[in-house]
């Protein structure tokens, strides 16, 4: 199999350890005099646009930044909770680059890049120093120095974390940076503004459409490159771990104006999220993963056991991860974690109310910290009671916050009952194809952090959401965006006296104009339709429809089915949706009318791209393709390649495949047992 | 605000330290000792113009912080909870000022304009001009010694909040000694008005002569 | 207790109505059926939206993101308090559970000169912003660092500094504040900066000039009600205050 031709992931050639290193020190630059006459657009705040936005102004580059938020400190990366992964080894223990690029390409059930994962691992050490530096307090040991857990998926120490809170802290951090540069008056922040549009003139991003929420007025900004830094499409699910605003929106625009969207289908569920309890859920949350260093995971042995959990003695329980996974135990990576728990409630096993959730049990550690602490303090012969009460001590040193919010949710206190969960919809890794310079298939159009597909194959592993956001906006694109604006500098320099010349027209432009004039249209149509039905009921169906038929599970039947659902919604959205108010006022209905409306062309998207990858990999199951014990079968000889969508028109995609080459790693299967 | 007010706090001290004198049941001699010192030592007068000078900046310093917090929120809510997350007596320092305030008008007339504007009538056995007895006529009336019982109750209610606050806006927080200055602050608040408040109710009763 | 077995409750809601920063707002009352006791306030608000849109009425706007406690987007001010009846959460993370069958819920939108309504329950807190672009950073550029590891933290200086930085900056603090004062927010960032070694180099510029920011908004002035932590939802410490003002002091007399 050879790549398609309009797919040059423009990997440097050379030894694996040598790639970015060289790259880095032999692009092209651009001096400091330009810099300044180059303007960035940076669309969202989260960890890879507010680091990118800050380290390019510090730079010297001219950035704007938009968010949809009241402030850049809400970008969803806040809610991060685990941690942060960097190849340090600080703890001794065996970590090196090569072996977080071997876990994360691994992990990603290979399906990831070589060249991107190493340099993500290569530069994961530098995001700590750095985050360290802007007084980030990651939390510490006694001795002063910092402090490592695991994750799933590795058998390293290697997670970074703030009690769990990792996610606020490094943003915030982020955000300190983003805030230095705006007090000093290089960049420009766009708070509560909505990206609608990227404008393309002669075949690259000059620019956006944007929409100042407040006023409604539509707005056209000009750059000479943008940087979309918008997160997943979880939220395509209805319920998911998403905040409630994450869209497609930026993404699927743009991919509609050129740039191909990479393994749409590819879907993180993570295994241990709060389950729904009822029709009203409009949000799912997450228990962070690292509860899964201290919680074993159980369901009764018997079917339909209403038992209270406490009453259930050691050997009815069946802890089904340790019994099918020695090796990793309660730490598989998430889709293998998922799975089984799917696997467990579909055969009926599954505990609570619904039946839909397994338990998340903590009493076993409990009592061994109880245990420790107890002959720390140098007590003989603790009462079982005593020993409780210091376990939980512990307990709620490392994950305080998390019970807190498990107790808010579900009014049940997680320190006595074991916690129950189930699976929800976290992340995607698929996004917007992008070269090794995270350029998408426009030029001048970058994707990062999330919204590109780049780095974590079929499956990412906890805690590198985080540190892939981070490498992207401090590390990698400070370097690989001079490669092409050193080219627009030469270009400005031969257009210097033309008179209709992109950088003296700007947002005079004609493009500009008619992009705008596309946006409100697309604006007064939503109002114009008066129909019948509440936007929120759209996507509650499109929810359901993916949840059902391209979630956790698929099958070639399920999938042809939903293709044709999202196709008849669609319809019946654009013929019957009802969204009240005015364009030029604040008007949430009308934004989450543009962001439904792309969602339900992305879910169909979804679906075509699961459905034409005939094997199971990482977060992508097929039913038909799986091992005689339940595990996936990966089926490298056909799938091993990143499924790059380009746009024609409604419905209508063409397939081009960029083929992976494993070049370091032998490829196997992945064992976790 | 909090450093004036810790120096009002100071004058509190000596003030009720003072006054007590009366507890000796001698007739007033002690107290009058006491009473001639202060008028008559350079340093107190001076003092006193530095009491007189703190007790308005502090005034001031009310003044203007009310007005700057009221233009902070011009408009209110419909349903205010502050009950659920403060005390009462924190949210009501100006208003328990005012009272104080007007309290000290009334005291000030009673006693400091007598003592240094208008005279004292007669002398102590020991040939002091006798303050003493000003007291005693004072409390003999009912509506003076409500008011005054009523005054000190505002006044430890203004402590209760203003001693620990000061501290704090002081920035002398501290991990192991805050909760020790708490303590001590709600001890002073109910002490020392609870000592003042005694003077006019023994002295109406008589037990006081 | 959990999944499935809420009851149901019949509720009275008066909400602050304002169609924009320029608008005379008024209260508008709305009555809720069968609202389960497992939803969170938020989602009770989904359903009178949808009850809204149905009858062919605007749906109420209000700020929220996250859902999970964290973004700080959520503000609406509940019977009397930030944040609601419960101590210690967010709106979004408030249950109905927390209410009574009958009840008539008052909510109105943050109340501050500095955070003037957008519309209805939305305000704007870009003043936080422009106080933590005034100085709460520590100067340092990207790629400048030193191995994480050189700086060596005491452990009980890094759990403090955190418990400082996990403000989430919804303006609660300022929202309850009798007088509208943002020191809460201030100062838990000046802390957490003063807090480390990192934050030292530019620890009195940096009190100096968000405090100065703070001021330029129109927050208020601090009476040490305390009203502020008690709302806080990341119940962050007045201690921060105290902190911030002995910054202050040290800083103004150098």
């Amino acid at each position: 199999m050879a790549s398609s031709p309009k797919l040059d992931s423009k990997i440097p050639e050379g030894p694996i350890d040598q790639k970015w290193s060289k790259y880095r020190s032999t692009v092209a630059l651009v001096n400091p005099a330009n810099k300044r006459s180059l303007e960035v657009l940076v669309v969202g705040s989260g960890l890879a646009g507010a680091s990118a936005a800050a380290t390019l102004a510090e730079m010297g580059y001219k950035v704007k930044v938009f968010c949809f938020q009241d402030s850049p400190r809400r970008a969803h990366s806040i809610a991060a909770q685990g941690g942060i992964n960097a190849a340090k080894n600080y703890q001794n223990d065996g970590d090196s680059t090569y072996r977080l690029f071997y876990d994360t390409i691994k992990g990603g059930d290979y399906r990831a890049r070589e060249g991107n994962v190493y340099r993500l691992a290569e530069v994961s050490s530098n995001i700590i120093d750095q985050c360290v530096a802007q007084g980030v307090p990651l939390a510490r040991e006694y001795g002063g120095l910092l402090s490592n857990r695991s994750f799933g998926g590795t058998q390293v120490q290697r997670t970074f974390y703030a009690a769990g809170q990792t996610g606020q802290q490094l943003l915030l951090g982020a955000y300190s940076a983003l805030q230095r540069q705006v007090g000093m008056g290089a960049v420009e922040l766009c708070a509560r503004h909505e990206m609608l549009d990227v404008v393309t003139i002669d075949g690259k991003a000059r620019g956006i459409i944007a929409r100042n929420l407040i006023t409604g007025a539509m707005e056209k900004h000009f750059g000479h490159a943008v940087l979309l830094c918008t997160g997943g499409y979880g939220n395509v699910f209805y319920l998911s771990t998403n905040a409630m605003g994450s869209n497609v929106t930026a993404a699927w625009k743009a991919h509609k104006k050129g740039a191909f969207f990479g393994n749409p289908c590819y879907t993180q569920i993570h295994p241990t999220c709060i389950p729904v309890s009822g029709d009203h859920q409009s949000k799912l949350t997450l228990m962070s993963e690292s509860l899964r260093n201290d919680g074993r995971i159980w369901v009764p042995k018997k079917k339909d056991d209403n038992r209270k959990p406490t009453d259930i003695p050691e050997e009815e329980r069946d802890y089904y991860l340790e019994r099918r996974y020695p090796a990793f135990g309660n730490l598989v990576p998430r889709d293998v974690a998922s799975r089984a728990a799917k696997e467990r409630c579909d055969a009926g096993y599954g505990v609570g109310a619904s039946k839909k959730a397994v338990y998340l049990d903590f009493a076993f550690n409990t009592i061994r910290y109880g245990k420790t602490e107890a002959a720390k303090l140098n007590l003989h012969n603790p009462s079982q009671e005593e020993i409780v009460r210091l376990g939980k001590e512990v307990i709620k040193e490392k994950y305080g916050n998390l019970f807190d919010m498990y107790q808010q949710i579900t009014g049940e206190n997680p320190y006595e009952v074991p916690m129950r969960i189930y699976p929800a919809v976290h992340y995607t890794m698929g996004g917007l194809w992008v070269d090794y310079n995270l350029m998408t298939t426009v030029p001048g159009l970058y994707a990062l952090g999330e919204a590109n597909f780049s780095d974590h194959g079929a499956n990412r592993l906890g805690a590198s959401a985080l540190m892939q956001g981070l490498a992207d906006g401090y590390f990698v694109i400070p370097y690989t965006l001079g490669v092409y604006l050193s080219g627009e500098v030469s270009r400005m320099s031969a257009e210097k006296d033309k008179a209709d010349s992109i950088d003296k027209l700007k947002t005079k432009h004609p493009e500009f104009d008619k992009a705008l004039e596309e946006q409100t249209a697309l604006i007064n149509k939503f109002l114009s339709i008066k129909g019948t039905k509440s936007v929120e009921s759209f996507h509650k169906r499109l929810g359901l429809i993916m949840w059902e038929k391209c979630g956790m599970a698929r099958n070639k039947q399920g999938l042809t089915e939903a293709i044709g659902e999202i196709q008849a919604l669609r319809e019946e959205f654009w013929k019957d949706v009802r969204v009240l108010g005015d364009a030029n006022e604040f008007n949430p209905d009308l934004e989450k009318a543009g962001r439904v409306a792309d969602f339900i062309e992305l879910g169909e998207l979804m679906c075509k791209d699961a459905l034409h990858r005939e094997e199971s990999c990482g977060g992508h199951f097929r039913e038909e393709h799986q091992e005689a014990d339940g595990e996936a079968k990966r089926d490298d000889e056909h799938f091993k390649y990143v499924a790059a969508w380009e746009f024609k028109n409604t419905s209508n995609w063409e397939l081009h495949k960029e083929e992976l080459v494993y070049e370091n790693i032998k490829i196997a299967q992945r064992s976790y047992k | 605000m909090g450093l004036t007010g810790l120096f009002l706090i100071s004058f509190l001290v000596v003030h009720c330290f003072l006054n007590s004198f009366i507890f000796f049941n001698d007739g007033g001699l002690m107290f009058n000792i006491g009473a001639h010192f202060m008028a008559t030592n350079w340093l107190i007068r001076a003092m006193e113009i530095v009491l007189f000078a703190g007790l308005i900046l502090h005034m001031v310093q009310a003044l203007i912080l009310t007005m700057e917090n009221r233009k902070a929120r011009p408009v209110g809510y419909n349903v205010a909870g502050g009950s659920a997350n403060s005390s009462w007596y924190s949210r009501s320092m100006g208003l328990l000022g005012t009272l104080l305030l007007m309290f000290l008008i009334i005291h000030l007339a009673h006693f400091w304009v007598k003592s240094r504007i208008t005279g004292l009538p007669g002398e102590d056995a020991n040939g002091h001009e006798n303050l003493y007895a000003v007291m005693q006529t004072t409390f003999t009336q009912l509506w003076v010694v409500i008011v005054y019982v009523l005054a000190m109750v505002s006044l430890a209610y203004h402590l209760l909040h203003g001693f620990q606050s000061a501290f704090q806006t002081l920035g002398l927080n501290h991990k192991k000694y805050t909760p020790a200055i708490k303590a001590i602050g709600v001890g002073f608040s109910i002490i020392v008005p609870f000592i003042f408040a005694l003077m006019p109710i023994l002295m109406y009763a008589g037990i006081i002569k | 207790m959990g999944s499935g077995n809420g009851e149901l409750l019949n509720l009275t809601l008066k909400v602050w109505r304002q169609k924009n920063s320029k608008a005379k707002g008024s209260f508008e009352t709305h009555q809720l059926k069968g609202i389960s006791t497992d939803m969170s306030f938020l989602e009770m608000f989904d359903v009178l939206n949808e009850q809204l849109i149905h009858e062919g009425k605007e749906a109420i706007a209000f700020d929220h993101d996250c859902r999970e406690g964290i973004c700080g987007m959520c503000s609406m001010y509940i019977n009397g308090r930030p944040h609601g009846p419960k101590g210690a959460v967010t709106t979004c993370q408030l249950h109905m559970r927390s209410f009574k069958n009958n009840d008539t819920i008052v909510v109105e939108p943050w109340r501050s000169v500095a955070f003037p309504v957008i519309k209805d329950l939305v305000v704007d807190r870009s003043a936080f912003d422009r106080i933590v672009a005034s100085g709460g950073y520590v100067s340092v550029n990207t790629g400048n660092a030193k191995d994480a590891n050189n700086i060596l933290i005491p452990k009980p200086a890094a759990d403090d500094a955190f418990a400082a930085a996990a403000c989430i900056g919804c303006g609660a603090c300022v929202a309850t504040c009798k007088n509208g004062s943002a020191m809460l927010f201030v100062s838990a960032k000046v802390s957490q900066l003063a807090l480390l070694p990192q934050g030292q180099v530019e620890r009195k510029e940096r009190v100096l000039k968000m405090v100065q920011q703070m001021d330029e908004e129109g927050f208020g002035n601090c009476t040490n009600t305390g009203a502020c932590e008690a709302e806080c939802p990341k119940e962050i410490s007045l201690e921060n205050i105290a902190r911030m003002n002995r910054e202050m002091i040290g800083a103004s007399l150098k």
